[in-house]
Formats: C-alpha cells, sequence, structure tokens
C-alpha cells in the first residue's frame, strides 16, 4: 500500500534518508478488550473495506473463525475461556493483528529495501510491491502477524488503514466497531482514554487492569486496554514482554555494512535471490558467510 | 420496547434475561457499553449460557432453560419478603390494590375456571370486584386478603430460594446475589432496564414469562421511567413494522382485533373493544376504537364504507379460531389447503419439526416464494441427501418463484425495537427480474380484480371496492402507502366547540390519530402511524439528532408511534402530584395549564397533577395490572409451568400440572413429544452474531466468519460421551436428527435440577442446505410442535434431545 510517501520514517534495508517533508501526528488505536463483545463486525469491516476474501472454512470447535491470519484475513478474534478466579468464569475476547510497534521487529528484518516502511504517525506498511516473498518479516515479528500469500508469494498483514488514516478518516474496523471497543486517535489521547477505562475496571474489581502498551518493542500504535494486564498470556497467549528476536539484529549487522560499502549488486542481488527461494529461518552460518 | 434503544444508557441496572442482546443485537448493545461507561451502571446476565453478552457482564447466573418464571418468580418474593418495592408507585399506579372476585382461586397448579376437554380456562372469576357502577372496588390500606397485593404475595410466597434454586438449578447463592441486586432499584432514583428477546418469548409459557419481568419492573417503580421499561429486542429490522400493521392472523392494523365468528354484529363488536372506564376518572383510550375502525375502513373501502352498511364490516373475515402459523400448518398437512403464499418467509427452516413442515408443503397443489434469495422452503422438493431427504418424484407441488429486492434495494420505512418509523433510500437497483414486494402483491391483486370483474366469483365486493388510488396501479410507491397509513380527512374537520372553525381541509393529511372521526369523515390506514407524514411531510425522514435533555429523546431524529413519543407511560415517571421520582431522570412536567417536556406526554395534555386520572390511559382502570384479570390464556398470575419436553418428568410446584394446561397441542404433535428417559439433555436453539437467521448463509463474508454447522456442549456432558471440540456429533429428538461439529465449552454447565444432573446442549440455527456457507441441517428438524398459549410462538427454548458421536 504506497499510498503516503511525504512522511515515511523508516524503509526497510534502505541506508538513504526516507522522504519527511511532511510530519502527521503519532496515532494509535486502542482495543479495551472489556468493552469487546466478539462481534467480528471488525473482520468484516476490514474484508469490505481491504475487498478481502478467505475462503469459507470448518468449525474445529472453537468461535475462532477464520481459524488464523492470512493474507486475507489481517485480524481475526482470539477467544478464550479462563478462570482467573476460583469459579468466575471469564470469556477473553482480543482482536488479534499487526500490533505497529514503534521499534517493529518485521521491518527490521526485512532485507528488501522499501518493502516495509514505518510513516512518521507511527504506522507500520508493508509495500507488497517491493516484497521478496523471504519470510523474514515474519521471524521478526514478536506477534507472528506477517502471512505470506500462497498466491502471489508477498507478505500482508493489517496496515492500520493506512489510506484511510492517511485521508483523516479512521480504520475502517473502528469505525464498525458497534461498541466503541476499538478507538482511534493521536496516542497521547488513547493513552488517557485508556487510564479512564482502567479506573472503570478497577472500580468493578479488576485489580489488575492496565494498558498493553510493550515497552520491549518501543511500545505499540495498537494498544490494548486488558481485565488482568499482569497476565496479558491469558488473552490468547499475547506475549507478556515482546521482543525482537537477536536473530534480527544479526542480520542488520551484516545488511548495514554491506549497504554503506556500496558492494556490488551482483553480490547484493545474489543474496536476495536465494532468501527468496531458500528457507523462511535463515541459517546462521549462512548469514556470516554472505 | 415500553422504551427505546438509546434510553439503555439511562439504565442503572440492565438484566439481560431471556435474551442475549451483545449477540444478537450489537448495534444496539453499544447504548449497553455506554451506561456502563457513563453511568457505571452493572450489568447482569442470566442465561443458560455463558453467553456474548455475559462476557461483558458484572455478574452471571444460569438457569435451566424454561424455567424463567421460577427464577423472576421468586424474585417478586424476595422483593415482597425484603420489602424492596417501590411502595408509593405500586400504590398508586398498579393494581395492587384491587379486590379481586371472591370466586378467584389458584390451586396445585390450576386458576378456577378450566375446562379440560378444551384445554382452556373459562376466565370470568378472574375479575376484579365490582362496585355498582362498574367499577373495580380499591382497598388503599391493602388490608383485604383479596386484594391483588395480598393475593400476588401469596401466590408467589411459594417461591422461595431453595424452592427457585431447585427448579431453575441456579445455585441459591447466586440467585440471591440477583436478587440483592435488582432489589437496590426499588429506590426511586435507581433504575433497571431488563432486555429480552426470543429467550422468553419462544416457550410455552413466554407471554408469561414476560408479564413475570413486567411484574417485576412495577414493583419496583420502574416502568416509564427513562432508563426503565420492559424492552423486547425484535429480531427482524422490521417486525415490529409487521405487528404494528397487523401482519398476524387475528389482528387489524394497529392492534385492533379481527371480530370472533359470533361477532356479527357492528355495534357489539365496538363495544366490546371500546372499553368503559373500571375506575372514575380514567382515560381508557381504547374508548376511540370506533374512530380508528371506521377510519381504517374508509382507507381501505373509501366511499364504499358508509354508516348505513356499517362501513362494511360484514366484508370483513370474522375468525373461528386463531389462524397462526401453527395451524395453518397443521390445516395444510391434513390436507385441507390448496395453495400457499410465501412472502419473505422460510417455513422449512423457522417452524417447529421440518419434517412435518415439509410434508405439509407436499400436500399444496401450488406454493409461491416471494423472497430475494433461494430460501430452502422454495426447493423443500429437492433431494439435498441427509439434510433434506426427500423424493421429489412423490412431490406434485407446483412451486412459483419471484423474485423480490432485498431492503437496501426500495425505499420505505422500518419500524425498530424502539418503534422509531426511520425512512430509508434505495441503495442500489435489485438484480434481474427482481421486483418489489409491493409491486408483486399490486401485480398479483390488478390481475385478480380484473378476473373478479370478469367472471363475478362468489364473494367479489372487497375486491372490487378496494381504494386502489396509486398512480401506477401495479406498483404503489412506499409514499403513497405511507401517507396513507397516517391518514387524510375526507371532509372539512371541524372544531367540536365552534363549527365555524375547519381545522383539517379535505383532502389534508392529519396531524395525529387525535382527529380521527368514526363518521366517515376520515380515512387511516394505521392508527398508530397517524403522525408520521402529516402536512409537514415525511416525519420519518427526519435526521436532526440533537438531544437538548442528555436523555437521548431525540425528538426531531425520525418518528416514533404513538404521536412520536419516546417512552411509553412517561406519565408514572412522575408522583401523582407531578413530582418526578426522580429529578434526573425528568422527562415531562406540568406548566400549569399543560403537560410539556422533553418526551411527548402520554398523558391527555390538560388533565392537571392530582387529579384521579392515572398514567396508564390504555387500561380502563388508568393502571398497570399486576394481575392480569382475563387477558392472558393460563392465568391472571404468571406460574411455573415445564416446557412440553421437560428433563425432569415432573413439576415441583404441582406434580398434577406439569406443563402450560392452557396450550393448543395438536394431535400428533402430543405424540411426537420426547421423553427424558430416552432424551435426557435440555437442548435451546439460538442465533450467532456471524449470521442473521437464514439470509447470511448466503453473503461470503458471513460464512467466512462461521463457515460449518456446529452445537455447544458443556465440558462435563463432553466427557461423559467420549465428545472431543472438533468432533462430528449427532444430536437426536423425537421427531429428527442433526449432526454438526461439537463446541465443547465451560460456558455451558450442568445445572442440578430437582435432584437430577441436567445438561444444556446448545443448537445455533443458522446453516441449512442453500447457500455459500458449508451446508447444515434445519435446527428445526428437531423442535417440537407447540407454542405459546397465548401468542403460539413456537417452543424453540426448551426442548429434550439425546446427543452421540458420529
Ligand atoms: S506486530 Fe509484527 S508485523 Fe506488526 S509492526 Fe510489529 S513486528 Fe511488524
Ligand atoms: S486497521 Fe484496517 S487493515 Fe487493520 S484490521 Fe482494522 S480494518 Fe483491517
Ligand atoms: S467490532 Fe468491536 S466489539 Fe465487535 S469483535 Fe471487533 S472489537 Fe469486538
Amino acid at each position: 500500500m504506497s499510498m503516503q510517501s511525504l512522511d515515511i520514517q523508516r524503509r526497510s534495508a534502505t541506508t538513504t534518508p526516507s522522504p519527511d517533508a511532511r510530519q502527521t501526528l503519532e496515532v494509535a488505536k486502542l482495543i479495551d478488550v472489556s468493552k469487546c463483545i466478539g462481534c467480528k463486525a471488525c473482520q468484516s469491516a476490514c474484508m469490505e473495506w481491504n475487498d478481502l476474501r478467505d475462503e469459507v472454512g470448518s468449525n474445529a470447535g472453537i468461535y475462532d473463525n477464520p481459524r488464523d491470519l492470512s493474507d486475507q484475513s489481517w485480524t481475526v478474534m482470539r477467544f478464550s475461556e479462563v478462570e482467573v478466579q476460583q469459579g468466575k468464569l471469564e470469556w477473553l475476547i482480543r482482536k488479534d493483528g499487526c500490533m505497529h510497534c514503534a521499534d517493529p521487529g518485521c521491518l527490521k528484518a526485512c532485507p528488501s529495501p522499501g518493502a516495509i516502511v514505518q510513516y512518521s504517525n507511527g504506522i507500520v506498511d508493508f509495500h507488497e510491491e517491493n516484497c521478496i516473498g523471504c519470510g523474514y518479516c515474519i521471524t521478526g515479528c514478536p506477534f507472528n502477524v506477517p502471512r505470506i500469500s500462497q498466491k502471489d508469494n508477498k507478505a500482508y498483514k493489517c496496515t492500520l488503514c493506512s489510506d484511510r488514516v492517511a485521508v483523516g478518516q479512521e480504520p475502517a474496523c473502528v469505525k464498525t466497531c458497534p461498541t466503541g471497543a476499538i478507538v482511534f486517535g493521536s496516542k497521547e489521547d488513547m493513552i488517557d482514554h485508556a487510564q479512564e477505562r482502567i479506573a472503570d475496571l478497577k472500580e468493578r474489581g479488576y485489580d489488575n487492569a492496565g494498558l498493553y502498551d510493550p515497552q520491549g518493542v518501543g511500545g505499540t500504535h495498537v494498544m490494548y486496554v486488558l481485565q488482568h494486564a499482569d497476565q496479558p498470556e491469558l488473552y490468547h497467549g499475547l506475549p507478556k514482554d515482546p521482543h525482537i528476536s537477536p536473530m534480527v539484529g544479526l542480520w542488520k549487522g551484516i545488511a548495514k555494512p554491506l549497504m554503506s560499502f556500496g558492494l556490488g549488486l551482483v553480490a547484493l542481488a545474489g543474496f536476495f535471490h536465494y532468501i527468496k527461494v531458500g528457507p523462511k529461518e535463515v541459517p546462521e552460518d549462512e548469514e556470516t558467510e554472505s | 420496547m415500553t422504551n427505546h434503544w438509546v434510553d439503555i444508557k439511562n439504565a442503572d441496572l440492565i438484566l439481560i434475561m431471556g435474551g442475549n442482546a451483545a449477540e444478537a443485537h450489537p448495534c444496539g448493545f453499544k447504548w449497553v457499553t455506554e451506561a456502563k461507561a457513563q453511568r457505571k451502571a452493572r450489568l447482569v446476565v442470566v442465561d443458560p449460557r455463558f453467553t456474548r453478552s455475559a462476557s461483558v457482564a458484572d455478574y452471571y447466573a444460569p438457569i435451566r432453560a424454561g424455567s424463567d418464571i421460577a427464577f423472576l418468580g421468586g424474585v417478586i418474593n424476595y422483593l415482597l419478603t425484603h420489602d424492596k418495592i417501590q411502595h408509593e408507585y405500586v400504590k398508586a399506579y398498579t393494581d395492587a390494590t384491587f379486590v379481586v372476585r371472591e370466586d378467584y382461586t389458584f390451586e396445585n397448579g390450576m386458576f378456577s375456571g378450566y375446562n379440560e376437554a378444551k384445554r382452556s380456562y373459562d376466565k370470568a372469576t378472574w375479575m376484579y370486584e365490582l362496585d355498582k357502577d362498574g367499577y373495580a372496588i380499591s382497598d388503599p390500606a391493602l388490608q383485604n386478603p383479596r386484594c391483588v397485593f395480598n393475593l400476588m404475595k401469596r401466590h408467589y410466597a411459594r417461591y422461595t430460594p431453595e424452592v427457585v434454586s431447585n427448579i431453575t438449578g441456579t445455585p441459591r447463592d447466586q440467585f440471591l446475589k440477583v436478587c440483592e441486586t435488582i432489589a437496590t432499584c426499588s429506590a426511586p432514583n435507581k433504575v433497571m432496564t431488563i432486555m429480552y428477546a426470543l429467550g422468553w418469548t419462544q416457550h410455552s409459557v413466554g407471554s408469561q414469562i414476560i408479564r413475570t419481568g413486567a411484574m417485576l419492573q412495577l414493583l419496583l417503580g420502574n416502568i416509564g421511567m427513562a432508563g426503565g421499561g420492559m424492552n423486547a429486542l425484535r429480531g427482524h429490522s422490521n417486525i415490529q413494522g409487521l405487528t404494528d400493521l397487523g401482519l398476524l392472523s387475528n389482528l387489524l392494523p394497529g392492534y385492533m382485533t379481527l371480530p370472533g365468528e359470533k361477532e356479527t354484529d357492528f355495534q357489539t363488536y365496538l363495544d366490546k373493544r371500546a372499553l368503559k372506564p373500571l375506575r372514575p376518572g380514567q382515560m381508557s383510550y381504547w374508548q376511540n376504537y370506533p374512530k380508528f375502525h371506521v377510519s381504517l375502513m374508509k382507507a381501505w373501502f373509501g366511499d364504499a364504507a358508509t354508516r348505513e352498511n356499517n362501513f362494511c364490516f360484514d366484508w370483513l373475515p370474522k375468525l373461528d379460531k386463531v389462524h397462526d402459523v401453527l395451524q395453518v400448518f397443521e390445516d395444510m398437512n391434513q390436507g385441507k389447503m390448496n395453495g400457499y403464499f410465501c412472502q419473505g418467509f422460510n417455513p422449512l427452516a423457522s417452524f417447529p419439526n421440518k419434517a412435518k413442515v415439509g410434508g405439509a408443503l407436499a400436500k399444496l397443489k401450488y406454493l409461491v416464494i416471494i423472497d430475494p434469495l433461494v430460501t430452502e422452503t422454495s426447493t423443500f422438493w429437492e433431494n439435498h441427501g441427509e439434510f433434506n431427504d426427500v423424493d421429489p418424484a412423490k412431490i406434485q407441488t407446483e412451486v412459483f418463484r419471484l423474485p423480490s429486492t432485498c431492503f437496501a434495494e426500495e425505499d420505505g420505512s422500518l419500524v425498530n425495537s424502539g418503534r422509531w418509523l426511520q425512512w430509508h433510500y434505495k441503495g442500489a437497483e435489485p438484480p434481474g427480474e427482481a421486483r418489489g414486494d409491493n409491486e408483486i402483491m399490486a401485480g398479483l391483486f390488478t390481475k385478480l380484480k380484473e378476473l373478479y370483474k370478469k367472471e363475478g366469483g362468489a364473494f367479489p365486493d372487497p375486491i372490487l371496492n378496494l381504494t386502489w388510488g396509486y398512480k401506477i396501479p401495479h406498483a404503489p410507491a412506499a409514499e403513497e402507502l405511507a401517507r396513507e397509513f397516517n391518514g387524510k380527512a375526507l371532509a372539512d374537520l371541524t372544531d367540536a366547540k365552534d363549527p365555524a372553525k375547519v381545522l383539517v381541509k379535505a383532502g389534508e393529511q392529519l396531524a395525529s390519530f387525535a382527529q380521527l372521526r368514526d363518521d366517515g369523515s376520515t380515512a387511516c390506514g394505521c392508527w398508530i402511524f397517524s403522525g408520521s407524514w402529516t402536512d409537514k411531510g415525511n416525519q420519518m425522514a427526519r435526521r436532526d439528532s440533537s438531544d437538548p435533555s442528555g436523555l437521548g429523546n431525540t425528538l426531531n431524529w425520525a418518528w416514533a408511534w404513538p404521536v412520536n413519543r419516546r417512552v411509553l407511560y412517561n406519565r408514572a415517571s412522575l408522583d401523582p402530584a407531578g413530582k418526578p421520582w426522580d429529578p434526573q431522570r425528568k422527562l415531562i412536567g406540568w406548566d400549569g395549564a399543560k403537560w410539556g417536556g422533553t418526551d411527548v406526554p402520554d398523558f391527555k395534555p390538560d388533565v392537571p397533577p392530582g387529579d384521579p386520572m392515572n398514567p396508564f390511559i390504555m387500561n380502563p382502570e388508568g393502571v398497570a395490572r399486576l394481575f392480569a384479570i382475563d387477558k392472558m390464556a393460563e392465568g391472571p398470575f404468571p406460574e411455573h409451568y415445564e416446557p412440553f419436553e421437560t428433563p425432569i418428568d415432573t413439576n415441583p410446584m404441582h406434580p398434577g400440572v406439569i406443563s402450560n394446561p392452557a396450550a393448543r397441542v395438536f394431535k400428533g404433535d402430543m405424540e411426537a413429544f420426547g421423553k427424558a428417559k430416552e432424551f435426557p439433555y435440555v437442548a435451546t436453539t439460538y442465533r450467532l452474531t456471524e449470521h442473521f437467521h437464514y439470509w447470511t448463509k448466503h453473503a461470503r463474508i458471513n460464512a467466512v466468519l462461521q463457515p460449518e454447522q456446529f452445537i455447544e456442549i458443556g465440558e462435563e456432558l463432553a466427557q461423559a460421551k467420549g465428545i472431543k471440540a472438533g468432533d462430528k456429533v449427532k444430536v437426536r429428538s423425537n421427531r429428527g436428527y442433526i449432526k454438526a461439529v461439537a463446541v465443547v465449552t465451560k460456558r455451558i454447565r450442568a445445572l442440578e435440577v430437582a435432584g437430577k444432573k441436567v445438561h444444556t446442549v446448545g443448537v445455533p440455527i443458522h446453516w441449512g442446505f442453500q447457500g455459500l456457507a458449508k451446508n447444515g441441517f434445519l435446527t428445526n428438524t428437531l423442535t417440537p410442535v407447540v407454542g405459546d398459549a397465548n401468542t403460539q410462538t413456537p417452543e424453540f427454548k426448551a426442548f429434550l434431545v439425546d446427543i452421540e458421536k458420529v
């Protein structure tokens, strides 16, 4: 999705400066899990707005459907039945999808110049025309979000509706959410709103209610209000303290010198050829040799 | 709804029971979220399953499907024994003080007047004692043991927490916790709303469950209050409009009723409905019935309806009995019908005992389907393997399919649950040969009329004389119909006090039903819609969302019946002296000369506070009924009766009377009921957010979101039956079986009922053998044919099944 080009703060595998003539406000989407009723209107809005249609699947004995993120499903609801307190059942329903990390592991891991960009508003966007389908973004992502399409071998994920946001609209899922469980605005406002929600939850007996804005990835532009912020894993395995895998740092260490020394394009192309058709997990020795 | 969707935000406590608003009404549910976020409201959910609504509730209590009256009766008992009622309200605005006839009795589960052969009651004894003037006798001191309050107290004293827990399976402490929470709303400034839907209506005692909820709300003083009321969440976007326009077999538009076969005299017909006040000084608004009725007949038959011919009263069908859908399919099954028109209706999927419905359709000569989609009913004759195992060669029914538009392809109004008529505009042209329903019906009508004209026929008069002044006779516009429902003057209407003054000129649209006359000078197609299209134009199309009071009564947004009133009975939000029970919820007020406010007052505009006239102006007694007098089929006080298929084979309240003694059961259907010995589990059917009835399985996105048929069971039952999540299972009732994927969940738990462990099998309804989702079984293969004794709404929420892994 290359709708925006004037306000990019970083690009994958690129050392030249990014175009940043325009500065945009840092935005965030706040998902209040305590308000979400799991209606999947957001899933359907995402399909509608982005013109995506996943396959009609099957039921695996759970409510979750489609069962996982895919090139056609950029967000899915994850349903978890838990008993945090003995005898008090809770049905925690979390909208899963890209977190739009301030420090995006996908972008850092991506070897293809400009396939992943981050705008100055914080949105991390995939520019599929530059994607080589290597799948490094998946390895780099601490939230297991990007998916490679079987059809075109490109990586896809939630764009935070960068096309809508660029023209001053809220993301499609936000607009659709009937309960107001998803809200969108400046990151600052979203944090303020979250604090109000957390106060309400504490008053209702959720002593550990809190905001999920993990600092291990520099904070995120998709945040959650959680009833049990002390145990994010309850929410279908939301990582407690996500970090970019050390593997990514390793690759970066090599890529940078490659770029800056301006080694022959032939060498670069050869490398990319390998990773495009090669295994998604890059063997360590391969990396050191390149 | 007595109130409306937006008003839910004014509640302090929201009880969702007999419904699952988050699941089935996600958009309206936003007002629950709003009440929680802005007012710190608490949400309590009581349901056999821990639902999507429960997932955001402050408190959840389980209940056995079909035992709601026991639960609510227990709450009533709790309120009465703990003195947690709004005394002043109950005394002033209900029939609590009225004395009931001496010969009224309730013994061993039966009320006085039962006729076993007819399975119905003679309701004469279910009445107040009247004085010589015909007024109900009242005992304001509540000393008389036969006053409604004391009878009610006695009736519900039997519903102790132990008895309730034993019947409902709700653990005693959880039941009491719900009671305590509800009891807080007896304070005049604390208000509870009740949101319910088919989870209450689809029982053989459905209407009585709703009444029990209403009684509860009256005891708490919550009817007429902003944030209170009894709020039925209607399932289809225009099902409210359907009932308003009288599309039930015994109704006329605006909740008027068709005459019975013995009611051949016009005046007697009117007198019986134009009820005289039962207490001094009451409005008894139905006294205006003749005006509504005559205006309807003028709208229908125009000049042909005259005083001399009783405004064509003789042309109205006279009912021998109620011809509801269950009755119609019974008749069809007995071969008594030749043809059937099925408009926007999929009975093979929507009505109980699919085998019976399919068999009945096969006996027709012809079946006409008017629908935008390929419904299962339209292809009932096709073999779809196990899903519809019929032999087409043996079915001779000729099926005509007339493709119609869907709502987005037509102009018109929809009436929402809150009684708002909202105008909408066509968003797209219909595909192919599809035509609007108006056009299809009008096309048929004009053809039939020609035939009657040419050939005469047995009784051509009503057809030949039906008013049909539409610009394009075979395609009346929505605007034309809407104007007709609103009504117009047929002659100059003059002021009663000053005959020289013309109020409405002949031909002009009426401003409201207050202008209707019973002399034939007004025409009105649906009196409660009068005011929706006045000389000021289409009121339903108004889109001003300003809300000066902040209570959400946006009087300039669309139009609500009656007379744009948003909260019914709002006079009851003030005490008799006119002081609001809660100043923060002030809806209306007296300005010294008339009533006014941020809602349209539900009262006679010029009757001052302190007058004996009471707020429930539609009732001849002027107050709300805790004792339903003769209005309900099975008794004036709701009583717990077991579903016709009960898992416990008895009724712990009275083992001699197990199920609703006044429910109609056809021969053959009784035999088709299953017994707990063979079918030990309680099944309940319901809807999922991802789908709308049997429609959205035709839409790709919905099919993606919930692709395949499943059922839900608790972990304990799953373990006992060796069923794991994702396994294919067979669910069997005495009428048939379905196969589906098992969802095994903590959200359904086994309940202890009458010393027995009762398991629940949840059966979502949305699949069938047409559409884009994976083909599945119509769940009404399983359900029993018995309806609520008053409305004949089928008992889809509680029946018996067995389950096994396949
Ligand atoms: S969640 Fe994953 S895909 Fe999304 S920005 Fe973070 S690292 Fe990239
Ligand atoms: S922000 Fe846009 S792309 Fe992302 S989940 Fe919502 S609708 Fe889909
Ligand atoms: S639309 Fe809103 S309430 Fe519905 S599932 Fe998505 S986040 Fe939850």
